[in-house]
């Protein structure tokens, strides 16, 4: 049932033929039937790069491994299907008092996918990653094995598995374990910065007392003073506090079409950045979970805003705790370029060790940033971005990625060898094959 | 907390188990049968865990039409009494092979007209001894009209309609409500990596279709709606250009 197709990552910059197959049951023979090596899992398609796309190959769709096995309401553990997506289980939890260890930006994000990259959320600085939060990972291996691994039990290939970017086999079914909270609505807070230097007694003030932390940055505006921005923390509402009833995820408006590549320039970018800088903020508010995680989820297919060329995600992890230092390599470098950073994001990265040994969180600071493709320079620009952050003891993470080289990548992930050794042969990713030069 | 029971034949298909997913968050009490064991326990977990009171599972083939009545007493004896009932298994089959091989045409008949009807008979005991409840039959809106390119499934689902149209007449007045619901184009994993048109509806919405329709005792629903209107104008193309039509 091998059907070809033109998926896209979320960059939307490849538009390569894949065969792909449906998985719908994790019990089906496996590989199915027709399906040629090499074979690389693929869930929402939210990496932005090419780490989810597998040219030549075989994509596996897991968005049919839909199902929940089973949850435990007294110890939070909850088994269900790879392709089941964090909305899904954020759905179901939310009445039972459970909540997941870690949310991303988006909640249209698979368990698999979730797992593959180890993701980190606004609560890294406390929670540490997904990952820490797996307990079992059932996995099929292109040899026809089923593997059931946990710390306890064939803890190399657990610990292979997360952040493995699908390479070691395709999980099927997970075991997590949920959090318990207060209440799910977050009683939240928005601060407007003017420099780097207020954004570190900011964090200093609130990585101690805020389980969720965050900031925007405006590195859009002309080069004055700052960069500036807004800092959001946030904590589990009390239940004093929190509003009645659930949270329900609000309705979704889809962009219904390309935006034309013009459409994000530099001019538009400055001014969506100074309305954005500038609105009015509430100092303290409840919020629906919803709307504090995933501010873009309202808007369907907000990636089509960048035009048929399609646009990268750059995301890179810096050791040290002094903002204007540590990231003065990357911001001097971008600043310096003509490239258009529309959309960036500033979190601070905790000591929380993730089981996973290809891991990108590491303590630090990291800075993820938007950039439209304006073509081969931008690709060149990046590329000496990400050097400058390997440079920099840092490390660029794979999901985001599109154009780092082998060397940035060994730097960033020194135990890429051992890795290896559990890569599931019959499974390859355009991103592996570039890094790899296979 | 609702105390409905729900008998389903065919519940591992994306339809039925979107639509069993709805009545498991009402906390109703299920009793699935399907062909295949493992990916019965699949659903049945899911469903448990979605907020389903109790599930209970049947593993048969329902291709046999005793087997489908088989089905309907254990289903009944396991429930106790069915308040609705969904028969929703079925093939699609090869169009190419079943016009040439005769067998393949009748197995097409078999698993979609013959067994489903059977279902139907025992259903229509139980259900009109109690005096209440709904059956749903899945049909297909190629049953709406002879096509070249699926005549063999559209004959099986437009005689079933047909069968459920009667039905409908004899067990209205019994407190019986019978449900015909014809999907269009569903995005299941069957069609997973096609390119996709706006006519695709996930089985999540059609499942919210049957639902609403089942709500209001409708008679005949096309899920989503959208699909009576397009199928009023296939209907009305003329026999002369649609024998000519390749579709």
């Amino acid at each position: 049932m091998a059907s070809a197709d033109a998926l896209l990552s979320w960059g939307r910059r490849q538009r390569e033929r894949h065969s792909c197959v449906p998985i719908s049951w994790a019990s089906d023979p496996f590989p199915p039937a027709g399906a040629d090596l090499p074979l690389l899992p693929y869930g929402c398609g939210r990496s932005y790069g090419d780490s989810c796309l597998n040219a030549g190959g075989t994509l596996l769709l897991t968005r049919g491994l839909n199902r929940f096995v089973e949850l435990d309401r007294e110890t939070g553990r909850l088994r269900c299907e790879a392709g089941v997506t964090l909305r899904e289980i954020l759905e179901l939890v939310i009445p039972t008092g459970w909540f997941p260890a870690v949310l991303p930006g988006t909640s249209h994000v698979t368990v698999g996918g979730a797992i593959a990259n180890d993701i980190h959320g606004k609560n890294h600085h406390v929670g540490g990653t997904f990952g820490a939060s797996v307990e079992a990972i059932e996995l099929l291996r292109s040899d026809g094995s089923r593997r059931e691994c946990s710390r306890d039990r064939e803890g190399g290939l657990f610990a292979a598995t997360i952040a493995g970017l699908g390479l070691t086999g395709l999980v099927t079914r997970a075991t997590l374990r949920l959090k318990r909270v207060s209440s799910p609505w977050i009683a939240a807070e928005a601060i407007r910065f003017r420099s780097l230097d207020e954004f570190d007694a900011l964090v200093t003030e609130s990585d101690r007392q805020y389980e969720y932390t965050v900031a925007w940055l405006d590195l859009a505006a002309r080069e004055t003073s700052g960069p500036g921005g807004i800092f959001f923390r946030g904590n589990h509402a009390q239940p004093d506090e929190a509003r009645p009833g659930f949270p329900m995820a609000g309705r979704r408006v889809r962009l219904p079409a390309d935006l034309p590549d013009w459409a994000i320039s530099r001019t538009a970018a400055r001014a969506f950045n100074w309305l954005y800088m500038n609105r009015p903020l509430a100092r303290r508010s409840v919020v629906s979970p919803w709307a504090f995680f995933f501010p873009l989820d309202g808007i369907e297919g907000w990636n089509r805003a960048y035009g048929r060329r399609g646009f990268f995600q750059y995301q890179a992890v810096v050791p040290g705790r002094r903002a204007a230092e540590a990231l003065r390599p990357l911001l001097d470098a971008i600043r310096a370029a003509p490239e258009v950073a529309t959309l960036t994001v500033l979190k601070t990265m905790g000591d929380v060790r993730s089981p996973g040994i290809m891991s990108f969180p590491r303590p630090g600071l990291t800075l993820s940033v938007d950039f439209p493709d304006r073509g081969p320079e931008t690709a060149r620009f990046l590329s000496r971005l990400s050097t400058a952050a390997t440079a920099a003891g840092g490390a660029v993470y794979p999901a985001k990625d599109a154009v780092m080289s082998g060397a940035d990548f060994r730097a960033s992930f020194p135990r890429w060898k051992e890795f290896s050794r559990h890569r599931d042969p019959g499974f390859s990713s355009g991103f592996w094959r570039r890094v790899m030069h296979e | 907390m609702s105390d409905e029971r729900v008998f389903i034949l065919g519940a591992t298909s994306a339809i039925a188990s979107a639509f069993a997913e709805r009545r498991a968050r009402t906390g109703a009490s299920f009793h699935l049968v399907a062909r295949d064991a493992r990916r019965l326990d699949t659903v049945a977990g899911h469903l448990k865990t979605l907020g389903a009171t109790r599930v209970t599972v049947d593993a048969r083939d329902l291709a046999e039409p005793a087997s489908a009545q088989a089905a309907v007493t254990l289903g009944e004896k396991a429930l106790g009494a069915i308040d609705v009932a969904v028969i929703a298994h079925g093939i699609l089959g090869s169009q190419a092979e079943a016009e040439s091989n005769f067998a393949a045409a009748r197995l097409v008949l078999e698993v979609d007209l013959m067994s489903p009807i059977a279902a139907l008979t025992s259903l229509a005991d139980v259900m009109e001894r109690a005096g209440k409840g709904s059956i749903i039959v899945l049909g297909s809106v190629a049953g709406d009209r002879g096509r070249r390119s699926n005549y063999v499934y559209g004959a099986a689902k437009g005689a079933l309609a047909l069968y459920a149209q009667g039905l409908r007449a004899r067990l209205h007045g019994r407190g019986v409500h019978v449900l015909t619901v014809k999907p269009g184009f569903v995005d299941t994993p069957m069609t997973a990596g096609l390119p996709k048109n706006f006519l695709y509806a996930s089985p999540a919405r059609v499942a919210h279709g049957i639902e609403r329709a089942w709500r209001s005792r409708r008679d005949i629903a096309y899920v989503p709606c959208f699909w009576r209107w397009i199928l009023w104008l296939v209907r009305l193309v003329p026999e002369r250009i649609s024998k000519r039509m390749h579709w």
